[in-house]
C-alpha cells in the first residue's frame, strides 16, 4: 500500500468541439470523450484500461501523454503538473513517460531503418549515449528479443510481432518510468500476442517500469493488471485491484462485460447468468442523465436518471460508480466463477 | 451427424497465387463435409488459409492470379470447374457470405433497404416491388433492427458496428442459403456486441437449418458456437475434431500451443504464458516435412522424420479426433490430456 506514486490522473477530461453549423460555423456541440477521470499509478505496478471502443481509453491515454491538451484537470508526474507545460520541460517529461501504440504497421515509419527508428527519441532529445547510439540501439533491440544485426532493416522485412518489439525498443531507449501502451497486443495473432505479454512483463521486472495497459480485451488485461480501471463512455465506473475487479464485479456494466467474453471452454457453453447488453452505448455527444450506463441497465431505477452516481469505495479499496451495485448472490453462475 | 444431408463437399481442395515473388500456397490439400444444420468452425491465425478457403468456396478468388484444385461441390455443382453464370445462381442463394467488416461490406452510396432488396431481386427477378419492400422489413426484423421501415431508408454510416453487421446477415440471409459462411464476423466488434451478432447467428440457424462455416482467430468464439472445429496451420488442416475433444484432448502440438496462449479470464495467477516461440513461416517458402516443426517443442522426438515428411491427417486417441502429427499416439494423448481442460 505504500508504493510509491508513479503517475496521478485528477479529474481529467477531454471536450472536443463538434456539430458545426455550416461552412464556417461555430462549434455547437462537444463530444465528452473523458469527463472527469481519476487515477493513481504506483511505481511497478501495471494498471489496465479497459472498455469498448468509444469510451474514451485511447483519449485517455493522448491525454496523459501529453499528445492531446486536456480540457481541464491534473496530470500529477514527481509532484508537478504536466497538463500546461511546454518546451523544453515537457520534452523532459517525455523522457520519462513513453507510449507503445497499438498498430505495429501504422506506428513505424516504412522509409526509416529499425535503428533509425528506434534512435528516433535520442535524436530528439539530442543525447549521445556513451558508447554510441548504434550500441544503445543494438542494446535496446536485444533487450526486447530482437537479433541487433537487423539494425539496417525497415520494418517491411519484419513480422506484425516483430515490429511490436521495435516500437517497444523504440520507447524505451530513453530509459523512461512510465510506459503507456494503447492496445498493444490487440493488432496481433494470440500466439504473438502471448510472447509480447510475457516480454512487457519481464521489462517490467527488469526495469521497474510503470505501465497503463489500454485494451478492449478483458482476459489481456486481467493477465498483466495489478489495478483495473473499467472506462464507460468517457468515465470510470468502476476501479480496483485486479483480482477482485474479475472475481467480485461490482458495477452491472462491468459484470455484463465479463459475461460477454466468450469462454474457451465448450462445457461452459449456454451457462445460465449470461448477461446479455441490449443495444448500443450511447453517444457521447449527448450522453444519458445521470447514471451514463442506465439506457442499457436492467437495475435502473428513477433514481439512476436523476442522480449520478459517484465513484466511491465499497470496501478494500475496490472502488464503483453505481447506486445499485452488484450482490454476491447476483453473481452466482457466472461461467467465469464456477471453476 | 451422418443421418443429415451433406450440403458442402470439399475434397483435395488446394489454392495458389502467382505473385512476383513466387507462388504462394495459402491452402493444401484440404478437405471436408458440412451437413445441413450444423457448425463447422475454422481457426488458425493470419496467413493459415483460412479466408483464402472461404474465398474458394464461392470461388471469390482472383481469377488470374489463383490457381485452385481439387473439388468444392454445392447443390451438385462443382463450384471450381462450373461457369460463371451456374456458380452466380448459387451465390446468394445457396452459398452466401458474412465478412469481417461490415463498413467495408456495404456499400456508402445507397441506404441499406436498398442493398438488402438488390440480394434479393437478383434471384427474385420476377417479385413485385411490393413483395421486395415487404421481404427487406422481414430481413429487418428477423435480424432485430428496431424500426425497419424508417431505417430501410438510412445510409450505412447511420448505423453503429453491431447494426451494419446485422445489415450484412440480412443481405447474406435474404435468399435462404443452405449454407453461410461467416469470415471473422465478430472481429471488429466489440465483446457486448460480438455476443449479440452470435446469438443472432445461433437463433437464426435454429429458424433456417442452415449449415454454418464461421472462420476466426477466437478460440473462445469456437468454443461457443462450434460442433466441429478444423484448425489450420500454414495452409493445411492440422486437426480436425468435435469442439469437446479439442478442448479436451487436443491432439496436435499447434492446437497445444494455441490453447496455452490464450489469455484466460478463469486464470487468477499472473503466470508466464505458454507461448509458440518463433512466427508462422512465409508461405512461399513453406518449411520441409511439417511445416509446423521449426517451432514444435517436440519435433525432436521423432528425429529427422518432422522435417523429412509431411504428416498426414489420421485418427488419434480415444475420441474421433484427427490431426497431422508424427508423435506416437500414446505420447500426443499423454500431452493432450495435460494441455486439455
Amino acid at each position: 500500500m505504500f508504493t510509491p506514486i508513479a503517475l496521478e490522473a485528477k479529474n481529467l477530461v477531454k471536450y472536443f468541439p463538434t456539430g458545426h453549423q455550416g461552412l464556417l460555423g461555430r462549434p455547437t456541440k462537444e463530444l465528452k470523450a473523458v469527463d472527469g477521470v481519476s487515477f493513481v499509478l504506483r511505481q511497478g505496478e501495471t494498471l489496465g484500461i479497459v472498455g469498448e471502443s468509444g469510451c474514451g481509453k485511447s483519449t485517455l491515454a493522448r491525454l496523459i501523454t501529453r499528445l492531446l491538451d486536456a480540457t481541464s484537470g491534473e496530470v500529477i508526474l514527481d509532484g508537478k503538473d504536466i497538463t500546461s507545460i511546454k518546451g523544453r520541460e515537457l520534452r523532459a517529461v517525455r523522457q520519462k513517460l513513453q507510449m507503445i501504440f497499438q498498430d505495429p504497421y501504422s506506428s513505424l515509419n516504412p522509409r526509416h531503418s529499425v535503428g533509425q527508428i528506434i534512435s528516433g527519441p535520442l535524436e530528439v532529445q539530442g543525447i549521445i549515449p556513451d558508447g554510441g547510439v548504434k550500441k544503445r540501439v543494438q542494446e535496446m533491440m536485444e533487450l526486447v528479443g530482437l537479433n541487433p544485426e537487423h539494425y539496417n532493416r525497415y520494418p517491411h522485412e519484419f513480422s506484425g510481432g516483430q515490429r511490436q518489439r521495435i516500437g517497444i525498443a523504440r520507447s524505451l531507449i530513453l530509459n523512461p518510468s512510465i510506459i503507456i501502451a494503447d492496445e498493444p497486443v490487440s493488432a496481433l495473432d494470440v500466439s504473438i500476442q502471448a510472447q509480447i505479454l510475457n516480454l512487457l512483463e519481464k521489462l517490467q521486472q527488469e526495469l521497474g517500469l510503470s505501465f497503463v495497459f489500454i485494451a478492449h480485451d478483458l482476459s489481456v488485461v486481467r493477465h498483466i493488471a495489478d489495478q483495473v480501471a473499467v472506462m464507460y463512455l468517457g468515465k470510470i465506473v468502476e476501479m480496483g485491484p485486479s483480482a477482485d475487479v474479475y472475481a467480485s464485479a461490482l458495477h452491472p456494466y462491468t459484470t455484463a462485460l465479463l459475461s460477454a467474453v466468450p469462454v474457451p471452454n465448450p462445457k461452459m457453453r449456454g451457462a445460465s447468468g449470461r448477461i446479455r447488453l441490449e443495444g448500443d452505448v450511447p453517444s457521447p455527444v449527448d450522453p444519458p442523465s445521470g447514471c451514463r450506463f442506465r439506457t442499457r441497465c436492467w437495475k435502473a431505477t428513477d433514481l439512476c436518471a436523476l442522480e449520478e452516481p459517484a465513484l466511491a469505495d465499497a470496501g478494500g479499496g475496490h472502488l464503483v460508480a453505481c447506486h445499485h451495485p452488484m450482490e454476491a448472490s447476483e453473481r452466482a453462475g457466472k461461467p467465469h466463477s464456477d471453476r | 451427424m451422418s443421418s443429415q444431408k451433406p450440403v458442402l463437399i470439399v475434397e483435395n481442395l488446394s489454392v495458389s497465387f502467382a505473385t512476383p515473388d513466387g507462388i504462394v500456397h495459402a491452402v493444401n490439400d484440404l478437405s471436408f463435409v458440412l451437413h445441413e444444420g450444423e457448425t463447422l468452425g475454422i481457426v488458425g491465425e493470419s496467413g493459415s488459409g483460412k479466408s483464402v478457403t472461404a474465398a474458394s468456396l464461392m470461388r471469390l478468388n482472383n481469377s488470374v492470379t489463383a490457381t485452385s484444385t481439387g473439388r468444392v461441390v454445392v447443390a451438385g455443382v462443382d463450384v471450381l470447374s462450373a461457369s460463371e453464370a451456374d456458380v452466380r445462381r448459387l451465390r446468394g442463394s445457396e452459398i452466401a457470405m458474412v465478412f469481417q467488416d461490415p463498413m467495408s461490406a456495404l456499400n456508402p452510396y445507397y441506404t441499406v433497404g436498398y442493398q438488402i432488396a438488390e440480394a434479393y431481386e437478383v434471384h427474385h427477378p420476377e417479385a413485385s416491388k411490393a413483395q421486395v419492400n415487404a421481404k427487406v422489413l422481414e430481413m429487418m426484423t428477423k435480424v432485430g433492427i428496431p424500426n425497419p421501415a424508417q431505417r430501410a431508408d438510412e445510409y450505412p454510416h447511420q448505423f453503429s458496428g453491431g447494426m451494419r453487421q446485422r445489415i450484412v446477415i440480412a443481405i447474406a440471409l435474404v435468399n435462404d442459403p443452405k449454407i453461410l459462411i461467416a469470415d471473422e464476423p465478430t472481429t471488429a466488434l466489440d465483446v457486448t456486441v460480438q455476443a449479440q451478432i452470435l446469438d443472432l447467428m445461433l437463433a437464426l440457424q435454429v429458424e433456417n437449418g442452415m449449415a454454418i462455416l464461421l472462420i476466426t482467430h477466437d478460440l473462445g468464439v469456437i468454443a461457443e458456437v462450434a460442433r466441429d472445429v478444423l484448425v489450420m496451420y500454414a495452409g493445411r488442416v492440422v486437426e480436425k475434431a468435435d469442439v469437446e475433444d479439442l478442448f479436451e484432448i487436443p491432439t496436435h502440438p499447434y492446437s497445444w500451443g494455441l490453447l496455452g496462449a490464450v489469455a484466460s479470464l478463469e486464470v487468477s495467477s499472473r503466470g508466464h504464458l505458454r507461448t509458440i516461440e518463433g512466427t508462422p513461416p512465409s508461405l512461399l517458402n513453406l518449411p520441409s516435412g511439417c511445416a509446423f516443426h521449426p517451432r514444435c517443442s517436440f519435433a525432436s522426438e521423432n528425429g529427422s522424420r518432422c522435417t523429412t515428411e509431411t504428416p498426414l491427417l489420421v485418427q488419434k486417441g480415444p475420441k474421433h479426433s484427427f490431426s497431422a502429427c508424427h508423435l506416437p499416439v500414446e505420447r500426443i494423448v499423454e500431452i493432450g490430456q495435460k494441455v486439455g481442460n
